[in-house]
């Protein structure tokens, strides 16, 4: 049997892999890929709570996580569509309108 | 002896695929990296036992969100793209940071400890289908959350279409 | 009670009704409701005065303000024979004041303002008067000190009146300061401030010494002389003298009232009021006594070369008030307090003869300047001769009863009362001779004015003669009251006082009596008759007196050069200590540092707080990831 600890270790590991990417990349849609990569490495987490405890409601957690984190990745395509409209190009450290 | 073999070799490639997926220069590069990755973590799910949610994980996120991330990066300028910097200026500070929240992390969870056991034993689940449990719990207990999450699923589709519209100009 | 309720009542809601409807509705008709309001102020005085000659004495507090513990602080009233006597001083003299003023400043722009502070002048003096506690003594000896500022600096935009002002407020305080202690010393070791409780205590106090500075000082002499303080600044003895000259700069029926009949008396009084403590301190009662006959004498030289003729009057003040002082530190309250009903009359009649005077000589001052004026204002001349003769001591008038009591109690005061009799009777000569100098050098002889101030030369209108010759009759008939047993009579106001002053012991037999008696009236007909000499008979000899002692001329001309001094020692340093030191460092680098200092060390503080808000979503996100770190440590460490 694996034990419960590593799962949560791996999913620690992504989540800050996931943390990392988001602080440190320019390019606006890595910095949404890192956010997908974070809610997966917290469904990892929760699907093997769930099955090392013996109860259902991690499993229905992760479904609402699924759906939210699908939602979620749809508004901020189409807030980077809508910013795409005025650049080609979209560089996170040269937005910098709300300086101040 | 296998089982540990297998969530082995599962988190070596969900860890360097993870790394992958952040540092490379081509986006489409990453995301193609993340449809592995997704394939990984739903073999994951298979081995706990959790097989509709291992098929949600492929439809949903596999099927669509990485589609609509790949329509969003097909707006871009790759060729540019490619020749930028791909980090920002203060990278060091970033990973330090985030090392040093994986560590404490890591060190919180040696003093882990297993709470009291449920009711829904692998056996219990397999005597029903895992979808059929699912769907009777998320259907009576969690109906509410069930409603409310359809109704966010309802404001990001509205929210969509109005955020990526053309603004309509003076003359029509 | 009610009735004795009224009599500071009435002048305070004149002064009420004066100040807020005095510039809209009322202006030049202000007199009335402080004339009517003294009417009644008078007429319940006087019948207070008739009950308690008839025995009757009140002692009771109208409001309790304070109670805390054994301190009381209430508004109460203490109605003795002492009181009796200030009352009938107090309201009498400014009902003829207000009247004078009718007349005396008719036209002026501020005269609704004047009689609002004549009124509340005329309550507060009675407030204190009334008091039957030591607090409210202060509140009406400070009121009264206001008073007297709103008053002295009334033509405000003279910057030599607005000066007097300042200077008659800030000298009073520095007495004031001394009093306010002997008001804590007191409190401290008897526990009340009412008279009742304080008398019946002090004497428990005797012998009790208190550490000051590594000695031992007597605790009720210490107590005595910081009362005394207050007496000092208050009645304008020296050292703070100095401001009741220039307290001139005021309006005439102001000098009447306030610097000669009531305000510079409420020393007197308190001194009179404490003589039981005072009586036990043999220390204080000597300084109080060489402290008056000192001033009285010092007041009496420098009056003598003046020639300006308030001040002339104002000097007179200063000397008449070191005889009552010096009575009081021979024991013999009584003839001090006697004094100062007498005083009151014929000093209020001699400055509102000088406003007379001024009135008619279209404001001139200087008695140089005037002559002859006998035969264009009768009245003022006869009135001011009266009050004159009553001052110099001459028998028959109030002066002379009140002054002979004073010298003859003093000779019988031991060692000290020998040395004060004798600068008391030499002070009665000057007296005689600078009093009658004015006289002999305004009213006769030839007018020496300009040819402008000849025409102008009238009467005054009757508004102001009536008080003159009221006054007049006070002058002379004020002294009946006291005369001596010795003369016949039955010392009605020895008598009356005695339960409250005591009467001090007479060693000496009645051939002494009047021993001292013929001397004190040989210098008073001695001094008028070298003031003759010197200013009808033959004026070149005080001019060849002044070339040939120029020196001892220059020094009494210059008022003993005491302002000079003051401006050094104190003023000087103290505007120094302002312009050099308060101003530039505390001022401008501590306060002002601070004031603007916060608000720009925050504005900094901002600044930089501002750069912060970098614009950028990842470094805000690496924040978030920082305070993330922070508080999984911090639970961590709690946890462990």
């Amino acid at each position: 049997m694996v034990p419960l600890n590593w799962y949560i270790e791996l999913s620690a590991i992504i989540f800050t892999i996931g943390a990392v990417g988001f602080l440190i990349r320019r390019n606006i849609m890595i910095m949404l890929i890192s956010i997908e990569l974070m809610l997966n490495s917290v469904n990892i987490s929760l699907v093997a709570f769930s099955h090392y405890l013996q109860d259902i409601r991690g499993q229905v957690l992760v479904l609402f996580i699924i759906t939210v984190a699908a939602s979620e990745a749809a508004i901020g395509l189409a807030i980077v569509v809508a910013m795409f409209k005025n650049k080609a190009v979209l560089h996170t450290d040269e937005i910098m309108e709300m300086k101040g | 002896m296998l089982p540990k073999l297998y969530f082995g070799y599962f988190s070596i490639v969900m860890v360097v695929i993870s790394l992958l997926i952040i540092t490379r220069k081509n986006p489409v590069h990453s995301i193609l990296w993340m449809l592995a990755l997704f394939f990984h973590i739903a073999g994951l799910y298979l081995f706990l036992n959790a097989e509709f949610l291992a098929a949600v994980q492929l439809i949903l996120y596999a099927g669509a969100i990485l589609v609509l991330f790949l329509f969003v990066i097909m707006m871009l300028n790759l060729k540019e793209e490619v020749l930028d910097d791909r980090f920002s200026g203060d990278w060091p500070i970033a990973v330090f940071v985030g090392g040093t929240i994986l560590v404490l992390i890591l060190i919180a969870l040696i003093a882990l400890t297993q709470g009291p056991l449920g009711s829904y034993t692998i056996q219990a689940i397999q005597a029903e289908t895992h979808a059929k449990v699912l769907g009777r719990v998320l259907y009576t207990e969690y109906l509410f959350p069930f409603e409310i999450a359809s109704l966010i699923l309802l404001i990001a589709v509205v929210g969509a279409m109005v955020l990526a519209k053309k603004r309509r100009t003076e003359e029509d | 009670m009610e009735q004795y309720v009224l009599i500071p009542l009435l002048p305070l809601v004149a002064f009420v009704i004066n100040i807020l409807l005095g510039k809209s509705i009322i202006r030049g008709k202000a007199h009335w409701p402080a004339v009517l309001a003294l009417l009644g102020s008078v007429v319940l005085s006087v019948m207070t005065f008739a009950e308690v000659a008839g025995g009757k004495v009140i002692n009771q507090d109208i409001y309790s303000w304070i109670i805390s513990g054994s301190f009381r602080a209430s508004v109460g009233f203490l109605i003795d024979p002492l009181t009796a006597i200030m009352l009938i001083v107090v309201t009498s003299i400014s009902l003829l004041v207000y009247i004078y003023s009718i007349g005396y400043m008719h036209g002026d722009g501020g005269y609704y303002r004047f009689f609002a502070y004549l009124c509340l002048f005329t309550f507060s003096m009675l407030m204190l008067v009334l008091s039957n506690n030591l607090l409210q003594l202060y509140f009406g000896w400070e009121a009264v000190g206001l008073c007297s500022y709103f008053l002295i600096g009334y033509y405000f935009h003279k910057k030599s009146a607005s000066d007097a002002g300042k200077k008659a407020f800030i000298v009073n305080r520095f007495g004031d300061f001394g009093f306010g202690l002997g008001v804590i010393m007191i409190f401290l070791n008897v526990g009340s401030v009412h008279y009742a409780d304080i008398f019946s205590k002090v004497g428990m106090l005797q012998g009790q010494t208190i550490a000051l500075f590594g000695y031992n000082v007597d605790l009720i002499t210490l107590i005595a002389l910081l009362l005394f303080c207050g007496a000092v600044g208050k009645s304008a003895q020296i050292p703070l003298h100095v401001w009741l000259p220039d307290a001139m700069e005021g309006p005439t029926p102001v000098s009447a009232l306030i610097h000669a009949a009531t305000m510079v008396t409420a020393g007197v009084f308190m001194v009179a009021r404490f003589n039981p403590v005072f009586s036990l301190s043999p220390v204080a009662m000597g300084v109080v006594a060489i402290t008056g006959a000192t001033t009285s004498l010092f007041a009496a030289t420098i009056a003598l070369v003046q020639n300006d003729i308030k001040r002339i009057v104002a000097y007179s003040t200063v000397s008449q008030l070191g005889y009552m002082f010096l009575a009081c530190g021979v024991g013999a309250y009584g003839a001090g307090v006697f004094h100062l009903f007498t005083h009151a009359y014929f000093k209020a009649l001699l400055f509102l003869g000088a406003g007379s005077v001024m009135h008619a000589m279209s404001g001139e001052l200087d008695i140089q300047k005037m002559g002859g004026l006998k035969k264009y204002m009768p009245v003022t001349y006869w009135t001011f001769l009266i009050a004159s003769l009553s001052i110099a001591g001459i028998p028959g008038l109030a002066g002379f009863f009140s002054k002979d009591e004073i010298l003859w109690l003093a000779y019988n005061g031991g060692t000290v009362g020998r040395i004060v009799w004798a600068m008391g009777t030499l002070v009665a000569a000057l007296t005689a001779f600078y009093s009658f100098r004015i006289i002999f050098l305004a009213f006769h002889g030839k007018f020496r004015g300009t040819h402008e101030q000849e025409h102008h030369l009238h009467e005054s209108p009757k508004s102001m003669t009536i008080p003159l010759m009221l006054l007049a009759v006070g002058a002379i008939s004020a002294g009946w009251l006291g005369i001596s047993e010795t003369l016949g009579g039955g010392d009605f106001i020895g008598h009356f006082f005695q339960p409250v002053l005591g009467h001090p012991h007479v060693h000496a037999g009645e051939g002494e009596e009047f021993m001292v008696m013929g001397i004190s009236i040989a210098c008073a007909v001695g001094g008028i008759l070298v003031s003759w000499i010197f200013y009808v008979l033959k004026p070149e000899i005080p001019k060849n007196l002044a070339v040939i002692f120029k020196e001892i001329y220059t020094v009494l001309w210059n008022k003993y050069y005491v302002d000079e001094l003051y401006d050094a020692i104190i003023i000087r340093p103290t505007m120094w200590i302002a312009g050099s030191i308060l101003i530039p460092v505390t001022d401008g680098t501590i306060i002002e540092g601070i004031v603007n200092g916060v608000p720009k060390a925050i504005a900094a503080f901002g600044e930089k707080l501002r750069k912060l808000q970098t614009g950028s979503l990842q470094h805000y996100a690496l924040s978030m990831a920082i305070g993330l770190f922070i508080l999984y440590s911090l639970v961590l460490i709690a946890g462990k």
